[in-house]
């Protein structure tokens, strides 16, 4: 039965759905995964969807072999991808540096929940922030992305893949229980058709690390590669890492200056005029969008931006935003993580109040108007004074 | 040695030597086992991976001239499985050390011999920590001295065989660096067969294990190597208590449900093709 036209073509999806069309619709044609809650819908969805396309899923053992066959994957050819929550995104920290230091391109998502530990299994949180940047041992680039909206999931998922193989690197997807779960009407473009992904051809002397495209396995003469600093040639520089350390450099600068990056960095709402600016991501730019509405009715300007992309973080949109209010609100469901970049982007051009919660409930838009006209009150009685 | 009139040195990664092990180091035996295999086998180097652990025995992939991947402590064989599910007809040969494959890796080990797919699987097993110094190993002899069991080991020992037989490995072989004509073999043996396939190689470790057990010099430890694989009383006194009889041979050669074609298979069963026929 064909849809009458103009008929409309909505339908509810839930947010674990979305990422994993938004897998599909990135090329997406490898998954592996260990289930956790709240993320086991996408290992459920793509387990539906990959083995009639022809692509592989695998339930690994662990969230170590499941990063690890993603990356394993990808040097085969294959467009891969793994889905976790906290814990196993804490297991899977070692080969995601493995990942890194390969520039091999592949998509992590995180759905984050309550912790430390096993903590608050069900319920959302936003603790994994300083995690996605640092949580692997030595330093790299990162590139980590934010959805707070089912709409989102579906667009940042295929946003995740068009990075991670343009720039050759692992991308974080960093999402929280409740847009994991929720469920929204959306109306999205049916599955690309499948389709292998292609390489450049390579020659024996065309070196295989580095500023240069990414090329698997079996398409060209041998290569050789290691999670140790290496040279273009794929071969161990032991002495000295300079090879690598420039890699890292030349990634972070292609990150920042790739236009697709620029355009999706953050996403304002009603900030041309406002004194204040809450800056949020995930689940808590819903209610803030929401906070901001509730302040203007009553008749305090507030404006929101939407973090989109994380890390890296934006500074200058933060320092502009900053000399245009009076006041940053930083609402998140942690003990205050993207607060400590933001501050440092800002140096003091404008005040900043965190709004932290961690009990695995959300913050209302109640709450964060509340807060931010307070400290508005609190901020003009001390000018007063 | 077992050259066979083959051109083995096509297979040597030859600007990365020397190695970077120790003289008298069991290792080099397997590679040049390995090479010997692949130049019998007469392999398209470009469509072989060899997947290494970390440990020196995971250093292999660099000196044998195929597409190589050096991967992370105990995780390489999760990391083959990605790679073979994604290019199922790449040769996938995995080297890890006793640690790497039987202690760290250990969950890996059981669950990619559970699911037969196919890849080789060679286990450097000198019963020692080598890279990190010597420390003890799931593999370490009962009795035995290393730098955190200086006054012997207490922890009863893993067998490889035994472990790979249970978990559902379709090829289980041991052979010994003193057997350095057999190595190719059943390296061979284990590439050809259409499944997990696992051969285990005794090694010495002269630098840590011999010296810390006072077995001697490198003749020594092969001999010992060989005495012990063949349960023949050892020359070397006090070494009595570090002999459990190990017997070498295939234990294991049977055609089983190998995991990419049952894949395949699935694939075709919902409509999808995995493009093996
Ligand atoms: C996660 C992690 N833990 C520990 C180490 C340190 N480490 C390197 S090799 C090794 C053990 C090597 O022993 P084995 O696997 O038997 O290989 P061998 O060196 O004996 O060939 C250890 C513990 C590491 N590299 N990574
Ligand atoms: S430490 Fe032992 S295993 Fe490692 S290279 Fe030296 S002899 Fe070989
Ligand atoms: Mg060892």
């Amino acid at each position: 039965m064909s849809p009458t036209p103009g008929a409309n073509k909505q339908r509810l999806v839930m947010g674990n759905e979305a990422v994993a069309l938004g897998a599909i619709a990135g090329g997406c044609d490898f998954f592996a995964g260990y289930p956790i809650t709240p993320a086991t819908e996408i290992l459920e969805e793509m387990g539906k969807m990959l083995p009639a396309r022809g692509g592989v899923f695998l339930q690994m053992e662990d969230e170590l072999s499941a990063i690890a066959a993603v990356i394993g994957a990808a040097w085969g050819g294959a467009v891969a991808m793994t889905a976790t929550s906290g814990p196993g995104f804490s297991l899977m920290q070692e080969n995601l540096g493995y990942a890194s230091i390969t520039q091999t391109p592949c998509v992590i998502v995180d759905a984050q929940r309550g912790g430390p530990s096993t903590g608050l299994p069900t319920l959302a949180s936003q603790g994994d922030v300083m995690q996605a940047r640092f949580g692997s041992h030595g330093d790299r680039p990162t590139l980590v992305i934010t959805a707070s909206s089912v709409n989102d999931c579906y667009e940042s998922t295929a946003l995740a893949f068009r990075m991670a193989r343009k720039h050759r690197l692992p991308v974080v997807l960093l999402i929280d229980a409740v847009v994991a779960h929720m469920r929204e009407p959306v109306e999205l473009p049916p599955p690309p058709p499948p389709q292998k992904a292609s390489y450049p051809k390579i020659e024996e002397d065309t070196p295989r690390f580095g500023d240069v495209p990414f090329v698997p396995f079996g398409h060209g003469p041998v290569t050789v590669v290691t999670g140790l600093s290496h040279q273009a040639n794929g071969l161990a520089e032991t002495q000295r890492g300079v090879h690598t350390e420039q890699m890292m450099r030349t990634t972070i600068q292609n990150i920042l200056s790739d236009p697709e990056i620029r355009r999706s960095w953050v996403s304002a709402y009603q900030l041309d005029d406002a004194e204040i600016a809450i800056a949020a991501y995930g689940i808590t730019a819903r209610s803030a969008r929401e906070a901001v509405d509730v302040l203007r009715e009553d008749g305090i300007k507030a404006g929101l931006l939407d973090l989109k992309v994380l890390w890296p973080f934006p500074n200058q949109i933060l320092r502009e935003t900053a000399d245009k209010v009076s006041m940053i609100v930083v609402p998140e469901l942690n003990l205050g993580q993207i607060v400590l970049p933001l501050k440092a982007a800002v140096e003091g051009r404008a005040e900043v109040h965190s709004l932290n919660l961690a009990d695995g409930t959300l913050l209302t838009p109640e709450d964060i108007a509340e807060f931010s006209a307070k400290q508005r009150k609190s901020t003009k009685e001390a000018a007063n004074a | 040695m077992p050259r066979l009139g083959l051109d083995v040195d096509q297979y040597l990664r030859t600007q990365v030597l020397p190695t970077v092990w120790c003289p008298g180091c069991g290792n080099g035996n397997t590679v040049e086992g390995l090479a010997t295999a692949f130049a019998r086998m007469d392999v398209d180097p470009t469509q072989v991976v060899v997947v290494g652990g970390i440990g020196c025995s995971g250093r292999t992939p660099f000196y044998v001239k195929t597409n190589a991947m050096h991967t992370t402590h105990g995780r390489a064989l999760a990391y083959a499985t990605g790679l073979k599910m994604a290019q199922p007809k790449l040769t996938v040969v995995v080297t890890m050390g006793d640690g790497d494959a039987l202690a760290i890796g250990g969950n890996h080990f059981i669950h990619a011999a559970r699911r037969n797919i196919d890849l080789t699987v060679i286990l450097y097993n000198n019963g020692i920590y080598g890279m990190t110094g010597g420390q003890e190993a799931p593999t370490t002899p009962l009795g035995s001295r290393t730098t955190t069991s200086l006054t012997g080991s207490i922890e009863r020992t893993f067998d490889t065989v035994e472990i790979a037989l249970a978990a559902g490995a379709t090829y289980v072989a041991r052979t010994t660096t003193f057997d350095m004509q057999e190595i190719p073999l059943r390296i061979e043996e284990a590439i050809t067969h259409p499944g997990f396939a696992v051969v285990e190689v005794l090694s010495q470790c002269p630098t840590y294990y011999g010296r810390l057990n006072q077995i001697g010099d490198t003749t020594d430890m092969l001999v010992w190597e060989r005495d012990r694989t063949e349960g023949l009383p050892v020359k070397m006194a006090n070494r009595q208590e570090l002999l459990g009889e190990l017997k070498t041979g295939v234990f294991r050669n049977e055609k089983s449900v190998e995991f990419t074609k049952a894949y395949s298979d699935l694939c075709a069963r919902v409509g999808g093709s995995y493009g093996l026929s």
